[in-house]
């Protein structure tokens, strides 16, 4: 009786993880590695978010009051280096850009990012930001082996430079050939080497991440103290039936 | 001075008493109501599934004042909470974790119901009870649900309703006034919203109320499955009872306390806990025009969810979901054994219980992964072993070799 | 059968209770503190800047902030030597009722500079927004009328100093809120000045 109870529970987190690993579909995932309490590197992405994706996306649910409260830095450094569309630092991160011209340019209304890294996940964005290549045949100019006919512009090329797949053929389970991507080429040269590309997208999903969830810091944090004290109560409860219970025969 | 203070208090008990039963509420379901002794592990998810109640009420006022319930405003509001709202994180992390817990507990409540027979006579309306409050958390979880308006809440009731919809002749109609728009829109979400806030909470408060009534009527089963009012002395109090307060009261805590230490652990370092009680296609506001690639209920729905998708038929599947549900009501009326607990049962019994739960895991799983041809064999024959377990009781429960009843409750 | 250790029991109980009790607390802190005004509200009700380089001698202004009507009035030299003629016929004429006002405003022309007065025009009485007349003797308001605010709901008068007059139904002067000057020309309400 007890053997089954046994076995159930050691294979019930079994189902857990192989449900959450079949999440992502079928392409690899490279490891972002971020360190939320990097508060240099979410300042750093801040920085970035502003002045590459801010045009387009925006930040709606996120006040630049509560940035400088989470990062330490006053209105006034929060109005200097972050807000260039005039907007107080009490406001959210608004976007300039009219939604009904971004769905003429981009084909689609363009998403707010404020729970991207919740919906995507950081792995997701961190490949993402690193796999436009050159694609003649779409709109902009490029294509994304994570996000295939993205609508976005590579709009971090002057950065990263420009590459193209590397293709390969592959034979899946029933037996269909086809082509699919195996790297990039970095065809034309961007102003940052490409481990420096990658340190800078880590820092642009690191804000991304804080982004999403302002607060998991604090929670990470109050968490120990939680758990300490019921712990504690946890002895006293226990001796406390204990007592009562030496009444029982 | 503390002698004044104790002397006014009882006055006051005693003015009371003329007008209301207060004592006599106390001693009668508390110090006079006496449980049987040897109540185990299993018996803590009773008391718990109160706890959980309880916290969902009262982190669900406090989000109510924040939560704005229209389709243009539901997701800002509630990363509203999460960001804007003093410590609104954690009372909505509350409220999530929350909802997956009472499925947890419950499980594991009407677990142990089946273990020790304790939906048998005198015990049949406890248990019809139970199942009620079963069905209406069902649907309250998922009315609430569709509250943060991603696009899991949207397609999800989307997909639900329209299984209604599957219904001969009255269907569509049907699915129309539920939904009170031709699809999942701002008039569902408003109508959801006043029924998870208000109606089904009222009418759980209310099957809680008489589900531990009928317990009180009957008094509580115990592992050994027998009747400790059998056996009384002088006083009329049962050999192998033992007055609930203080020693039920006592034990509960530590139970509550163990419970508040995985809760925690949940609420700080996994609130999501890995998309399973947070989904996270439902970060991405709903759009009717642009289908998730999976749609999965929330985990606790997925056995349901599994039965109904083994069923090529799209009215049958709903009919076999429903009839998964009320074949449970059925059990007092299905198990045929002399004996109550699975301790006095025979192989026959243990064999059934065994496969249930395997399936009912099984099911579980296959409810949130893709219907492939693989999976849906295994969904059918984990429906039918689901059915069997309970259909087939009436033969193998009066077949098992059962051992002997004890007189008294034993020391396990 | 064991003797029951009452004082152990009574120990034990007295423990838990009170760790219970500091865990009550500290649970139903974060749903008192969640009721609080939110960030969007605090954002809301902000300090605001107040542009008063274009405001002519006589002239008043209405500003919002945290949802109600602040009047910046621009005094001139004749309204300033009326003042002190009032006192007889105010309730409070030296603003000793000091939750009207902050501090550093409790003077005669009670306000920072004398040539800027800044104060909620939201009547003490029952909550009307009064009207400025700083006409002298209209009809309706008498040959002694040397300028002020008049609330239309009940009548209560008020001088160019948010003074309340004697007899009215208005127990108070106008309110003053925490205000500062940033320079001769911006004023911002919403938050105290340094000087005392």
């Amino acid at each position: 009786m007890k053997l089954l109870f046994i076995i159930l529970f050691l294979v019930f987190p079994g189902f857990f993880v192989a449900s959450v690993s079949a999440g992502g579909g079928d392409v690899m995932l490279d490891s972002a590695d971020i360190q939320l309490d990097d508060r240099e590197a979410i300042k750093r992405g801040a920085k970035l978010f502003v002045d590459y994706c801010l045009n387009c996306h925006s930040a709606s649910l996120m006040r630049y009051s509560r940035i400088a409260q989470d990062l330490d830095m006053s209105s006034d450094e929060v109005r200097n280096q972050f807000i260039t569309t005039g907007a107080k630092v009490g406001e959210s991160m608004k976007v300039a850009i009219d939604e009904e011209d971004a769905k003429r340019w981009f084909g689609t209304a363009v998403p707010d990012l404020s729970v991207i890294a919740r919906a995507r996940g950081v792995d997701w964005l961190y490949t993402y930001l690193r796999s436009f290549y050159r694609d003649e045949s779409r709109p902009w100019g490029v294509n994304n082996s994570v996000f295939k006919d993205v609508g976005m512009p590579h709009v971090l090329w002057e950065l990263q430079g420009l590459q193209v797949p590397i293709m390969e053929s592959h034979t899946d389970e029933q037996g269909n050939t086809s082509e699919r991507i195996r790297g990039f080429k970095l065809i034309e040269k961007g102003t940052l080497s490409a481990s420096e590309y990658d340190t800078t997208m880590r820092d642009l999903v690191t804000f991304l991440a804080y982004l999403g969830e302002p607060s998991k810091l604090q929670r990470l944090a109050l968490g120990k103290w939680v758990l300490l004290f019921l712990a504690g109560f946890l002895v006293l409860v226990i001796l406390l039936k204990k007592e009562y219970w030496r009444d029982i025969h | 001075m503390f002698d004044k203070i104790s002397r006014s208090l009882g006055d006051l008990r005693e003015w009371a008493d003329e007008r209301f039963p207060v004592t006599a509420f106390w001693q009668d379901h508390l110090v006079k109501y006496y449980a049987p002794k040897n109540l185990n592990f299993w018996y803590f998810f009773g008391s718990l599934a109160f706890l959980v109640l309880v916290i969902q009420l009262l982190t669900g006022i406090f989000l109510t004042m924040n939560y704005k319930p229209t389709a243009d405003t539901a997701f800002a509001s509630v990363e509203y909470i999460m960001r804007d709202v003093n410590w609104g994180w954690l009372i909505r992390y509350m409220h999530s974790t929350g909802a997956s817990f009472f499925f947890i507990v419950i499980y594991l409540h009407m677990f142990r119901a089946l273990l020790y027979g304790s939906y048998r006579k005198p015990r049949e309306l406890l248990w019809v009870f139970g199942m009620l409050i079963f069905v209406v958390l069902m649907a309250e979880a998922f009315m609430g649900y569709l509250l943060p308006w991603g696009q899991m809440s949207f397609w999800g009731a989307q997909v639900i309703i329209s299984l209604f919809g599957a219904i001969p002749y009255i269907g569509d109609e049907l699915a129309l006034w539920i939904r009170g728009d031709f699809v999942v829109a701002d008039a569902t979400l408003n109508r959801f919203f006043a029924f998870h806030v208000i109606a089904f909470p009222l009418l759980l408060i209310g099957l809680v109320l008489f589900h531990m009534i009928a317990l009180h009527s009957v008094g509580s089963n115990n592992p050994d499955g027998i009747e400790i009012k059998k056996q009384k002395d002088e006083n009329g109090v049962p050999l192998d009872g033992i007055p609930f307060h203080p020693y039920y009261t006592v034990k509960d805590m530590i139970g509550v306390v163990v419970f508040l230490i995985i809760f925690s652990a949940v609420i700080f370092y996994a609130p999501e806990m890995g998309g399973w009680f947070l989904e996270r296609d439902n970060f991405v506001p709903a759009d009717p025009l642009k289908t998730p690639e999976h749609i999965a209920p929330l985990w606790y729905f997925t056995p349901f969810y599994a039965i109904l998708r083994a069923v090529p038929d799209k009215f049958l599947g709903v009919v076999a979901m429903g009839a998964s549900m009320v074949v449970l009501f059925l059990l007092p009326w299905l198990d045929r054994s002399p004996v109550r607990s699975i301790r006095y049962r025979g192989t026959w019994f243990k064999l059934a219980l065994s496969v249930f739960v395997v399936s009912f895991v099984g099911l579980a799983y296959l409810g949130t992964v893709a219907a492939t041809p693989l999976a849906t064999l295994f969904s059918r024959i984990f429906s039918v072993l689901y059915f069997a377990f309970f259909l087939l009781m009436p033969i193998y429960s009066k077949w098992d070799k059962t051992k002997p009843l004890p007189e008294r409750v034993t020391g396990k | 059968m064991d003797e029951i250790d009452h004082g152990r029991r009574r120990m034990l109980l007295a423990a838990t209770a009170a760790m219970g009790g500091v865990g009550a607390v500290y649970v139903a802190t974060p749903f008192v503190l969640s009721m609080d005004p939110s960030e969007k509200a605090k954002a809301a009700g902000a300090p605001i800047d107040v542009d008063i380089s274009k405001l002519e001698p006589g002239q008043v202004m209405t500003v919002e902030w945290r949802g109600k009507p602040v009047w910046v009035l621009r005094r001139n030299e004749q309204m300033l030597k009326t003042l002190p003629e009032l006192d007889k016929f105010l309730r409070d004429p030296n603003s000793d009722e000091l939750t009207q006002q902050p501090v550093y405003t409790k003077n005669p022309q009670r306000s920072i500079n004398p040539e800027y007065m800044v104060m909620i025009g939201i009547c003490t009485h029952l909550g009307c927004s009064p009207t400025y007349r700083p006409e002298f003797a209209p009809p309706d308001l008498g040959p002694e009328w040397k300028g002020g605010f008049f609330c239309p709901c009940h009548g209560s008068t008020y001088d160019l100093a948010g003074r309340v007059y004697a007899g009215m139904p208005a127990p108070s002067n106008l309110v003053i809120p925490p205000h500062h000057y940033v320079s001769a020309t911006r004023l911002l309400v919403g938050v105290d000045s340094e000087v005392i």
